[in-house]
């Protein structure tokens, strides 16, 4: 694998809750990052449908939001952080097929609860902080093999 | 199989011309949840969807998917016929519902996705 990497490469997209029609941009342009790096592409799968879980998530559940990705020679770390209502219970929201997303949102395809184990799943490792009222943050760290 | 192969199996029509109809598809998935459509890790797969709007298609492309059927005769609107040019994604639409149009193409051999 030729990784073309030097330092720490690191991008940043505002997210906005409720706006489908750029819902995804952010994820994809780190996508197209990690293709120009050269990484492989197991990886940039990985790291692409992560963050676009967690980028859906924002625009579903929280009013605004951010996106950080930190690309070094390691890996890539990602960081999405919103101010939104928060999860009370984190074990529960974990489990897969558990979800409180209203009907308007099933009806375009979201909500089947598969969210957030998508994320950890396609991790090394996987974080989640949140504070009711506040909002929630995400972060995730993919390890180049 | 490949994409003209699978839209003759199911009276499709091309809503977006391919670059190449003779794409090879290794593998399909059926779903009207993006969620579970990002569950499988298959690249060159198909998505069988009864859903149309925009963010189908960036679905597609994150999970690495390179073509999308929409069944029951629908049309995604404008602006998502328009990425899906963009990130070269053909779109096809046929008049089968969602279990014919999945029954059809695994009876012909093409397999389901397979989850990592
Ligand atoms: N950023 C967030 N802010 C507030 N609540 C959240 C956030 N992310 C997830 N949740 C809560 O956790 C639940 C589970 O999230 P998860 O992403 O796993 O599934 P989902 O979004 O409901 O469905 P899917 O992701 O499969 O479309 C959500 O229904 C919601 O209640
Ligand atoms: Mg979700």
């Amino acid at each position: 694998m030729a990784l073309n990497i030097e330092g720490t490469i690191e991008g940043s997209s505002q997210l906005i809750g409720g706006d489908f029609t750029t819902a995804g941009e952010a994820s994809t342009l780190l996508k197209v990052k990690l293709t120009e790096l050269g990484v492989a592409e197991d990886i940039i799968r990985r790291a692409a449908i992560a963050t676009f879980e967690a980028e859906m998530n924002v625009v579903i559940y929280a009013a605004a939001g951010w996106l950080h990705y930190y690309i070094s020679p390691q890996g890539i770390r990602i960081r999405i952080e919103d101010m939104g209502p928060g999860i009370a219970d984190i074990g529960l929201a974990m489990q897969e097929g558990y979800s409180t997303a209203p009907d308007w949102v099933r009806e375009m395809g979201w909500g089947a609860g598969m969210g957030l184990p998508n994320m950890k799943r396609n991790s090394d490792v996987f974080t989640i902080d949140s504070v009711v009222g506040e909002g929630t943050t995400v972060e995730m760290v993919i390890n180049f093999p | 199989m490949t994409l003209k192969e699978i839209a003759d199996i199911l009276g499709a029509t091309f809503i977006t011309e391919p670059d190449n109809p003779d794409l090879h598809i290794r593998s399909a998935c059926s779903s009207d949840m993006m969620s579970a459509v990002l569950y499988y890790h298959s690249p060159d797969s198909l998505l069988i969807t009864g859903l149309t709007q925009l963010h189908v298609v960036r679905t597609a492309e994150i999970a690495g998917i390179i073509s999308i059927v929409f069944v029951m005769n629908k049309r995604p609107d404008e602006r998502a016929i328009e990425l899906a040019g963009q990130k070269k994604i053909p779109l096809l639409t046929t008049p089968c519902c969602m279990y014919t149009a999945s029954g059809r193409l695994f009876r012909a051999g093409l397999p389901g996705c397979s989850h990592k």
